[in-house]
């Protein structure tokens, strides 16, 4: 074994202000939120005073099976949550990323940065600029509309009649950058003798894809598709669009959360809700830790 | 290392100086959780003529004003969080019915506690009536003063009415009438809604206010039993008033739904009344008198006085409504509470008490004429605000000043949504909400009316 080049004693003091900022500043709110989420614990009301241990209560609720799934509740937050993780990380941002990644791979030129360069643009304006721009997008007498006309298309009313398809589109135009970026910094790496092997043999470009750049991409596919997910699942950005709405359509996990603790200021059942989204957080970072590990396992 | 040392103490020593002198220059105080015209009073007048004679008593003050332009519940978010971190404008805009939740949750302070006994002494409090005063009170003890009480109404466009052959001093007595001209307008004039009757989460308080109790009031009873001191969760009105609004917004479709599920509906109602879009709409005289009134309102209408008017709310048949009446009306009320976290709490109430002097209210009282809280500032030049005080106030009810009402309220949103979003009956709505309310105020504070089928 080889001999480390700090004592022991003087690691363990280097790492002592690292130490101290992850307690203070993750595990004691973690342990704080946990221990929160047994109380009714309120910002108004007798119970902001004087807040009381419940036990289990807050979890029973948020796990009554009578009206889980009604508008509003956890269980129906949690299915629209699960439906725009799919449609706008899974299939939008990783699908249409992969898709632009690869379009353009190898390839040089106006149009490549002409799309690269959107692409970027949407991912680092504001959130509040961006949902603004977007609110304006579908309106009714909006830009979308108008341009549907124009073609001779029936105007919808997006946001009131199709909230949930709306935040996708949105999350995805917004963060498809990521895992554009990420694939086609990823494609650059693969050799291109490779393709051009397979070009002199006659190989087609569905055949390319699939048996040469898929595979080496894999590990970085899986990468993406669990990153993007923790973040789609937390994000709050569609709620300056569509505020959870009309009727908790649109009312994603971390939408939820807000209303619950912000909103009616139930500090307590916002936590639990908290926790609860903590573990399926978890549950999704083991699933990514587990794959990356196999491959290296692979690749040793 | 001692020079530099000897010279960051001089240094924190000066600035301490100059912060003290600063502060003997001018107290800052800040008033928050105010828009429109106030602003511009409490600028044009009440700044400049408070700091003009605190100068003159030796105590020099700087008023500044804070505006806020979002929604009622969007600043009653802003101050739950500002108050219980401690922070907060010295005098803060306040609506009368989030009192008791705020006091329960230790939030705010009662003036004689603040200020002293003093604040009894204020001559204001002999021209504001008990009933009025309680407002801005709870429990037994006053946090602030309040504006004065309003009244709600059923606003209508005459041009339009005309435009349907509909006359123009038109009172229904009843539902059924109600509806009877709601039908007349969507048949005569196309591209015209004709009734909107607040629902829905999105507008908050609106919706339970000026939509269901409003309704509810008609068909006979109150959301709360003041004799028994309990929630009514589930009875035949209930049922009738979820009716009405599967009526309005489903069946008939004599409303607009999106207005009241969209997040900026209650702005688009106003706005497509204002052009004359919408013919009836239950709301405050605050809509009279802030979104339409001419030059100053949001929605601003020039022609208003010719051709916006209001009609009472019928009782669903005459003599069926709360108490036996023919017509109803709900009232609330806001105004100005000192907010426990002010450094200067006297000189903050010399500053409201100022705001509340006759001479400066008057000043208001021209810029919007409204129902005062002080009786020796009457109402000025404006019929329909005089007809709100003389026929809509007798009639009228306020809410239950009780700590739960908020949660309460925000499931009568709920139900109401869930009728015009076409998610449950008006039974199923009604089942919902008697589940909810009971777990909120438990099984001994409720009262079910037996439904007659």
């Amino acid at each position: 074994m080889q001999k480390a080049v700090l004592s022991r004693k003087l690691s363990l003091l280097f790492l002592t202000p690292a130490l101290v900022f992850v307690a203070l500043f993750l595990v004691y709110p973690f342990f704080s939120i946990f221990q929160m989420s047994f109380t009714n614990r309120a910002l108004v009301g007798a119970n902001a005073l004087n807040p009381q241990n419940v036990g289990l209560q807050n979890y029973m609720d948020l796990f009554d099976t009578q009206d889980w799934m009604r508008r509003g509740e956890m269980g129906h937050s949690l299915w629209l949550t699960a439906q725009f993780v799919i449609g706008s990380a899974l299939i939008g941002q990783a699908g249409l990323g992969l898709g632009i990644a690869v379009a353009f791979h190898n390839r040089k030129g106006l149009l490549r940065e002409l799309v690269f360069t959107l692409a970027i643009a949407a991912w680092i304006m504001p959130d509040v600029v961006v949902a603004f721009a977007w609110f304006a997008y579908l309106d009714p007498d909006g830009t979308l509309n108008q341009m549907l006309q124009a073609v001779g298309l029936r105007p919808q009313d997006w946001l009131f009649d199709y909230p949930l398809l709306s935040i996708i589109l949105f999350n995805t135009w917004r963060g498809t950058a990521f895992s554009m970026l990420l694939f086609s910094s990823a494609l650059a790496s693969i050799p291109p003798s490779y393709v051009e092997t397979a070009d002199v043999i006659g190989a087609r470009p569905w055949q390319k894809f699939r048996d040469i750049l898929l595979p080496l991409l894999r590990g970085y596919i899986a990468t993406d598709l669990i990153l993007i997910t923790l973040w789609t699942f937390n994000t709050f950005t569609p709620f300056l669009l569509t505020g959870g709405g009309p009727s908790y359509r649109s009312n994603i996990i971390a939408i939820y959360t807000y209303e619950v603790g912000l909103r009616f200021f139930q500090f307590g059942k916002a936590s639990a809700i908290a926790v609860i989204v903590m573990l399926i957080n978890l549950v999704l970072a083991s699933i990514y830790l587990f794959i990356s590990r196999s491959r290296q396992r692979q690749i040793a | 290392m001692a020079m530099k040392l000897r010279f960051l103490l001089v240094c924190v020593f000066v600035f301490a100086l100059v912060g003290a002198a600063y502060a003997q220059d001018a107290i800052e105080l800040t008033i928050g959780g105010v828009s429109g015209v106030e602003v511009q009073w409490l600028n044009e007048t009440v700044k400049p003529g408070f700091e003009a004679m605190m100068a003159e008593a030796g105590t020099p003050v700087k008023v500044t004003v804070i505006e806020f332009s979002g929604s009622g519940e969007d600043l009653r978010q802003q101050y739950v969080l500002d108050l219980g971190a401690g922070a907060g404008a010295d005098i803060l805009g306040f609506d009368g019915f989030w009192l008791p939740e705020f006091v329960e949750g230790g939030l705010l302070k009662p003036v004689t506690e603040l200020v002293g006994d003093s604040a009894l002494e204020w001559e204001g409090w002999s021209v504001i009536p008990e009933g009025i005063q309680a407002i801005m009170g709870y429990d037994g003890q006053l946090y602030g003063i309040p504006r004065g009480t309003d009244g709600r109404v059923i606003w209508y466009r005459i041009d339009l009415f005309e435009q349907a052959g509909l006359p123009t001093d038109w009172q229904p007595t009843s539902w059924a009438e109600l509806l009877d001209t709601a039908r007349t307008i969507q048949a005569a004039l196309p591209g015209v809604t004709p009734l909107q009757l607040n629902a829905g989460t999105a507008m908050g308080e609106a919706s339970t206010l000026q939509g269901f109790i409003m309704a509810l009031l008609g068909a006979g009873h109150h959301v709360y039993d003041f004799e028994e001191d309990k929630w009514i969760v589930s009875s035949p009105a209930i049922l009738a008033t979820l009716e009405l609004y599967e009526t309005i917004y489903v069946t008939e479709e004599l409303g607009e739904v999106r207005w009241q599920l969209v997040r900026n509906g209650r702005d688009l109602s106003f706005e497509a009344f204002s052009k004359g879009e919408v013919a009836m709409l239950v709301e405050g005289d605050f809509f009279w008198r802030g979104p339409l009134a001419p030059g100053t309102g949001n929605y601003a209408m020039a022609n208003r006085n010719e051709v916006v008017t209001f009609a009472l709310m019928p009782a669903r048949e005459p003599g069926a409504g709360y108490r036996g009446q023919d017509f109803v009306s709900a009232s609330g009320g806001t105004g100005f509470v000192l907010n426990a976290n002010s450094d200067h709490p006297q000189l903050a109430w010399e500053l409201l008490t100022y705001m509340f002097s006759r001479d400066t209210l008057e000043a208001l009282q021209q810029l919007q004429p409204r129902i005062r809280a002080r009786v020796d500032v009457p109402i000025p030049n404006d019929p329909v605000m005089t007809r709100i005080a003389t026929e809509v106030i007798p009639l009228s009810t306020i809410r239950p000043q009780l700590p739960v009402y908020n949660q309460v309220s925000a499931q009568i949103q709920l139900m109401t949504e869930r009728i015009v979003s076409r998610e449950m009956t008006p039974m199923e709505a009604m089942q919902a909400y008697d589940a909810a309310v009971t777990e909120i105020v438990g099984e001994d504070n409720v009262i079910r009316i037996p439904l007659e089928r």
